[in-house]
């Protein structure tokens, strides 16, 4: 089962910000390593808060970090 | 050692509470029911002696949980012990499911109460509606870390 539909950037935005560490992100954001990692890798989807405060840590807009897929017949 | 023992790295520090809590309450459970299903096998319910091994198993799992606490918590002093919103609903999550033994318990206990049974069976409902709530919130805590927070 995959817990959120909702997909990330994170990684790749954390390597284009000059390699920055999950625990550097964590530290940033307020919240715990594993707590990076599982968003990451789709096993959490944060809060709205939390994302805002993830993408203002890598100085990208919300939808640069997370997108969600339309199903087809959805209005853009 | 110690720091080897509870440092799994990768793991958050409430997923390893989450596990010490399972695995204590199992263990105290199993000791518990190996003491006194022998004595019932030779006596009626009524004339079992189980109270002391109930309070003894009960107090024991409760202060190795704490001091694994303890020691989770000073082996790892990377963790900086921070509890975050995954945390928290995990937290809820794992609580909610661990809370309806409790109510199957209560009223199990209430109805072997209204049919006036002996004491050693309304006990015994609550004891083991207790350790089934502390090993289900658990593994649905652990379940949560490691698969995600289901959704419906």
């Amino acid at each position: 089962m995959r817990p959120t539909r909702v997909t990330n950037s994170i990684r790749e935005l954390r390597f284009a910000r000059g390699r920055m560490t999950q625990a550097e992100l964590a530290d940033r954001v307020g919240v715990t390593r594993q707590t990076i990692i599982a968003i990451e890798q789709g096993r959490y989807s944060p809060s709205l808060e939390m994302a805002f405060q993830i993408a203002h840590a890598l100085g990208a807009t919300l939808d640069e970090v997370f997108q969600y897929p339309q199903d087809e017949g959805d209005p853009p | 050692m110690m720091s080897g023992l509870f440092y799994i790295s990768g793991m958050a520090l409430e997923e390893k509470r989450a596990w010490i809590l399972a695995v204590v309450a199992a263990c105290a459970y199993a000791v518990y029911l190996a003491l006194v299903l022998p004595r019932l096998l030779d006596a009626p319910a009524a004339d079992v002696p189980y109270a002391a091994a109930l309070l003894w198993t009960a107090g024991i799992a409760v202060g190795t949980t704490i001091a694994l606490h303890v020691a989770v918590r000073m082996a790892a002093p990377r963790d900086d012990g921070r509890r975050d919103e995954r945390d928290r609903e995990i937290g809820v999550f794992g609580e909610h499911v661990g809370h309806s033994f409790v109510v199957l318990g209560a009223v199990a206990a209430l109805l072997l109460a209204l049919a006036e049974a002996d004491h050693f069976w309304i006990a015994n409902a609550l004891y083991l509606a207790f350790a089934l709530s502390a090993i289900t919130e658990s593994i649905s805590k652990i379940a949560a870390y490691r698969r995600g927070v289901p959704r419906w």
